[in-house]
């Protein structure tokens, strides 16, 4: 009998050495003689643990890791020997497995806590299935949200939707059923739906790792999109950085194609829906919907003035639904399992789960996706391990570049849209990079003002303007000159940019930058807010 | 005069004519994306791929055959990060320096390999066999920090690994 072995193909596995440990099995099984079925799945998303080995047995899939290539001998050694197998792995008891005692061994995948932790809705099947096999994924419970969705009207399936609670997933929170009805009730001879994949923000890649691992889900899901609105094209927009997961979506749209999913009388419904992968150039604003919109058409990705909203006037000068990956790829389990069961699980206002993305100086770092609610220290501490070096944590910026620090103080706020918000920050999409206790914040302030200068694009002042000042304030608070007078500059030019900027970019680089500056007074010169009473009487 | 800075498997093209061949190559590739709407970004991302840069002489005749300005493919071309108006270095290695990558080290990687190679961010080496780029986020923030080389993902980056890829692109 084969035995059937599973190395991730995904990006943040091959960055650590996949590859080699794929070749190292397929050359090792051969020389001792092990029959061997190798199937490149995504990752499970436990990344510290990368390169993840993963063979199934009659008790399910055990797990070794992280395995590099000069492992692999031993670990195919312990794999062959005929002595008792498939009794699973034993705590304890008789028929031990030899590979139970391998060092690298890590027991059942799905026992490991950080992911036995987690609630799976839309990553259920990433790490899993074989991406690219569409048996695997109708085996796996896909195509069911599909085929509830192909019996509805389209306005039951945005019902759904609506009921479900879903909140975009690309940091603005704006209810999914919302925008697809306004979709919907507009008027246009075409309409389109688009998935925005330009993941830009550091700290996250929830987007990458599906579209590695599942990328027949966001197809399902952009069909569902367009069942519902009445649109029959669909363009998914990824990044440039992202070449294995634009290999991987390619090749699923191909084969999406090939099975009648896709095209003009989808699974024979008569229906049709045709999607695009179209790949940015390197440019972070195109993450802003109309950015990436104006990029789809062939121009600079300069943001639009809203209104109209692109559900109006969007793509081409079409009613446009723009949707987060994951927004989109949470559709098809709301349809299959019924919109109370994703509204069941949540905190507030946010309903479902979240892919938080655990990132940076964390000893776990990957992807926990969970009901919202969870505190943010749960996260980093419990779940996260603390940081990889070992230092105390001193900051977290949660939600990307646009997102603010917070302080361990801070750590009792739980993971939801408004209870960030209420305290000044954000979720964004789910990126959580976590610090040690070197990190200067007036450094990690100057770097968002930075950033913000490099990436703008330009078209209005105080984003394109304020954020070069920005750095040159920043430079000269770091200098110790004026120090109060520049920080209360700092805080003014934040206002402006905050209220003054078109998009997101401008207007949210003053959370990291302000952030910094509330929770971290001491790195920017200032006396804490107590010290400095003091100090002024 | 001619500086080979261009990769091995590209076409050599002179940053300011194109030759008949290479006219031709540009009409195939623009002919291409006839049926696409919005064709711009598709097709200069198929000129880099093809000449491993956007030679300036191909803007008007994309602009001619999308039926816009000279000055809105240049502006276009302009605004991505990603496209060249003259030819990379052999290898390219790009390194992330964004806040997932920071929290790990990547500016003490950014200056070894910076030193390594004795070129600053954004620079050609004089044989014209690295170009060094900064890039923000790969999407390996569990893995950082990250690069790319030649278009093959690098994560856990130290002192090691960063001295493995300078000696790997620049022997």
């Amino acid at each position: 009998m084969t035995m059937r072995i599973f190395v991730p193909g995904d990006s943040g596995a091959l960055a650590v050495g996949a590859d080699a440990v794929a070749a190292a099995i397929t050359a090792e099984a051969a020389r001792q003689e092990l029959a061997v079925t190798l199937v490149r799945n995504g990752s499970r998303g436990l990344y510290w643990l990368e390169p993840l080995v993963e063979v199934e047995t009659p008790a399910g899939r055990i797990a070794f890791g992280p395995v590099a290539p000069s492992d692999v001998p031993e670990l195919v050694a312990a794999l062959a020997d005929p002595s008792p197998r498939g009794e699973g792995p034993p705590r304890g008891g008789g028929g031990a497995a030899p590979f139970t005692t391998h060092p690298l061994y890590l027991g059942l995948t799905e026992e490991i806590p950080f992911l036995k932790r987690q609630t799976r809705f839309t990553f259920a099947r990433c790490g899993v299935v074989d991406p690219l096999s569409l048996d695997d994924y109708k085996a796996a419970g896909g195509l069911k949200g599909l085929a509830a969705a192909l019996a509805l009207a389209p306005e039951a399936i945005v019902d759904q939707v609506t009921q479900s609670g879903l909140r975009g997933r690309g940091g603005a929170g704006f209810p999914t059923g919302i925008k697809w009805k306004t979709v919907l009730a507009a008027e246009g001879s075409r309409k389109f739906v688009v998935t925005n994949a330009d993941e830009g923000d550091s700290g996250t890649f929830a987007d990458r790792m599906l579209m590695e691992g599942d990328p027949l889900i966001l197809i399902e899901g952009m069909i569902i999109a367009g069942l519902a609105v009445g649109a029959s094209h669909g363009y998914i927009y990824s990044r440039s950085e992202y070449p294995h997961a634009n290999d991987v979506m390619a090749k699923a749209l191909a084969i999406a194609e090939r099975a009648g999913l896709l095209g003009t009388d989808i699974l024979g419904s008569g229906r049709s829906f045709s999607i695009e992968l179209r790949i940015g150039a390197g440019a972070y604003v195109c993450g802003e919907e109309t950015a990436l919109l104006e990029s789809i058409e062939g121009k600079r990705g300069q943001v639009r003035a809203k209104p109209p909203l692109p559900a109006i006037k969007g793509l081409f000068g079409a009613p446009t639904v723009i949707n987060n990956v994951l927004s989109l790829a949470s559709v098809p389990f709301i349809l299959a399992e019924g919109p109370a069961a994703f509204a069941a699980v949540g905190f507030g206002r946010s309903r479902g789960t979240m892919a938080v993305q655990l990132a940076g100086n964390i000893r776990h770092g990957g992807l926990f996706e969970t009901g919202f609610g969870i505190t943010l220290g749960a996260l980093v501490d419990d779940i996260g391990g603390g940081t990889a070096t070992g230092r105390p944590v001193k900051a977290v910026q949660v939600g990307g570049p646009l997102g603010a620090y917070f302080p361990p103080a801070l750590f009792d706020t739980p993971f939801d849209y408004e209870a960030f918000a209420a305290r000044d920050g954000l979720i964004g999409h789910g990126g959580i990079v976590v610090f040690d206790d070197t990190v200067e914040m007036a450094r990690q302030a100057r770097f968002a003002m930075e950033f913000c200068a490099i990436e703008s694009c330009g078209k209005c002042t105080p984003c394109r303007i304020g954020s070069t000042r920005g750095v040159e304030v920043v430079d000269r608070i770091i200098a110790g000159r004026d120090v109060d007078a520049n920080a209360a500059l700092l805080a003014d030019l934040c206002e402006t940019m905050k209220f003054g900027s078109l998009c997101a970019l401008g207007g949210f680089t003053p959370y990291p930058v302000m952030s910094a500056l509330t929770h971290f007074r001491e790195d920017f010169g200032l006396l804490p807010p107590n010290g400095r009473m003091e100090a002024a009487e | 005069m001619s500086q080979s800075r261009h990769g091995d498997d590209r076409t050599a093209v002179e940053p300011k004519d194109l030759s008949g061949a290479q006219r031709d190559e540009l009409s195939a590739i623009i002919a291409r994306f006839e049926t696409v709407e919005g064709a711009t970004l598709p097709i200069l991302h198929a000129i880099q791929s093809a000449f491993g840069f956007i030679p300036p002489a191909a803007a008007p005749i994309v602009a001619e055959k999308l039926n816009r300005s000279r000055a809105e493919i240049h502006g276009v071309v302009t605004f991505y990060h990603d496209f060249r108006s003259q030819p990379a270095g052999r290898h390219v290695l790009k390194l992330c320096r964004a806040e997932a990558c920071q929290s790990m080290g990547a500016e003490r990687v950014a200056r070894l390999v910076e030193a390594g190679l004795g070129v600053t961010m954004g620079e050609t080496t004089a044989d014209g066999r690295v170009t060094l780029e900064p890039v923000y986020c790969l999407g390996l923030c569990a893995v950082a920090p990250a690069a790319m080389v030649d278009g093959r993902v690098v994560g856990r980056l130290d002192e090691a690994k960063a001295g493995a890829l300078i000696a790997e692109v620049a022997p």
